[in-house]
């Protein structure tokens, strides 16, 4: 079992999650987060004081798979995240110690 | 009064009472969310506190009877002794007016004053400074009335009076801690153009109503009114593009705030294209003026100087160069040739109130001070005002 994590531009977060669905991904969660890499931030302008704002929008989106089907996961996303532009983001793979779904307790393989 | 004028004068009221949530939006949007439902507060109490104290005695010490040399009124209608219906309706017409004046202060003091000095701050403010003031330029034998200047519906009674209390109140009280290094900028600008929006809106009560009758004078007024914000909005927005590169939401309702501040003094007094002379001013000089606290080094967090006493100072200032003598009589303006009388009043007459505004309210927030305090503390100025003060957050997570 394997975490796949992206940080996304949140314009194609509507993309990257058509093409999960369509590569049969059965669910994943997002939440709202900031950060920066190389994009950095940008400047806004309040009563002409320029401020740096370091932390830039983006989503997070996990989905837990299958041990065999991460890379084509983190494929599918990459190729729908991509704008060729700065800040597209990044997405890693994290091994899993263990899953339980909750509602019937079936553990690992079974819970995905 | 005839039903036509009673109407107008009723809705006007309405229009008016609405400026002080407008204003409460205005400023609550510039504040840091953490800070926001204390500055909501802030602006609505006083209308709770004000109208008790109005109809108690405060509107009578304000605008009625005469006899005390023109300073003060006397107590002839006090808790709304003898006023028949039209003198209540001009009474309540008036009491929104004192209320949004103090609420107008409240924006530099923002983040960081204690709740309960701000409840003690109002009452002394509206007896020892609003009343006295009104009182010299509308009561019946008003000292500075009777001199010749002229004040509409409230550029100096209001605008100035209470931008340079705000002054003096933010001197006592001292800058917020991090200021001006640490960057705090406006949580929500929506609301501060929702609010700016609303100002506008309740302005032509304001201003049109202070005709106190449905007549060709409140049409001027309203016509004024509108001309003017629309004036200093572009103003404000094309000087801040020159100036800083943007045009921004915020100095666009900053500029619309100005423009009407400066056509108070003179909505029914002027008439043609003077409104845009006035706007276009406010537009500019308030935008320049709200600068200066970063090199003077005064916390007047939501320029509540840079926009009400500058905007009433320049529009005070061009009453007395376009007062139309159709409007005012013989002392009109001195740019339209009509003598550097009025224009000498109301240098006189502003000079007067910023004087005595600025040393009464000085003087009560200092006394607050050294007996309750008056900051809220480091500790709750970076924990935040809502949560401490009135143990509420705006701003759920779940």
């Amino acid at each position: 079992m394997k975490l796949v994590t992206a940080i996304i531009k949140p314009s194609q977060l509507e993309a990257v999650k058509e093409a999960l669905k369509a590569a049969g991904v059965a669910g994943m969660t997002i939440s709202e987060v900031q950060g920066f890499g190389r994009q950095g931030g940008h400047t806004e302008v309040y009563r002409g004081a320029e401020y740096q704002v370091d932390f830039v929008p983006k989503v997070k989106l996990e989905a837990v798979v299958g041990a065999t089907d991460a890379d084509r996961v983190l494929d599918v996303i990459v190729d729908a995240a991509r704008t060729g532009k700065i800040g597209d983001g990044k997405v890693w793979i994290t091994d899993l110690g263990g899953i339980v779904r909750i509602r019937t307790g079936e553990r690992d393989d079974d819970a995905l | 009064m005839d039903s036509g004028n009673t109407a107008w004068l009723l809705i006007s009221t309405a229009l008016v009472l609405f400026m002080v949530p407008g204003l409460a939006l205005f400023y609550g949007g510039m504040v840091r969310s953490k800070n926001v439902l204390n500055m909501l507060l802030m602006n609505m109490v006083c209308l709770g506190i004000v109208p008790i104290l109005w109809v108690l005695f405060a509107y009578s010490l304000a605008l009625a009877g005469d006899g005390n040399g023109g300073l003060i009124g006397t107590l002839d209608a006090a808790g709304l002794k003898d006023l028949d219906s039209q003198g209540l309706l001009e009474m309540a017409f008036l009491m929104t007016f004192a209320s949004i004046t103090p609420a107008l202060i409240s924006g530099a003091v923002a983040d960081r004053l204690k709740f309960s000095a701000w409840m003690v701050f109002v009452p002394l403010w509206l007896v020892l400074v609003y009343c006295p003031v009104a009182f010299w330029i509308y009561g019946a034998d008003g000292w500075l009335g009777e001199r010749g200047s002229l004040d509409f519906a409230g550029g100096t009674v209001i605008h100035i009076n209470a931008g340079v209390a705000a002054l003096a109140v933010a001197l006592v009280l001292g800058r917020r801690k991090g200021w001006p290094d640490e960057p705090m900028l406006p949580h929500n600008l929506p609301l501060v153009t929702i609010g700016a929006g609303i100002l506008w809106f309740g302005w032509f009560g304001f201003n049109a109503g202070s005709a106190l009758a449905a007549d060709g004078v409140a049409v001027e007024a309203l016509v004024n009114t509108f001309v003017a914000a629309s004036a200093a909005m572009m103003a404000w927005l094309f000087a801040e593009r020159i100036k800083d590169g943007h045009f921004t939401t915020l100095g666009a309702g900053s500029g619309v705030v100005a423009g009407l501040v400066a056509i108070t003094p003179a909505a029914g007094y002027v008439s043609g294209l003077s409104s845009l002379v006035f706007g276009a001013a406010a537009g500019v000089l308030c935008f320049l003026a709200v600068g200066l606290k970063y090199r003077w080094r005064y916390d007047d967090s939501l320029d509540v100087v840079g926009v009400h006493m500058v905007g009433g100072i320049v529009g005070g200032t061009l009453l007395g160069l376009f007062a139309d003598q159709a409007l005012v009589g013989d002392d009109y303006g001195l740019a339209l040739g009509g003598g550097s009388s009025l224009f000498g009043e109301q240098l006189l007459s502003m000079a007067v109130v910023l004087v005595y505004s600025f040393a009464v309210t000085y003087a009560i927030a200092k006394v607050i001070d050294g007996i309750m305090g008056l900051r809220a503390g480091d500790d709750i100025e970076t924990t935040g005002l809502d949560s401490t003060q009135h143990a509420e957050t705006a701003y759920q997570t779940f």
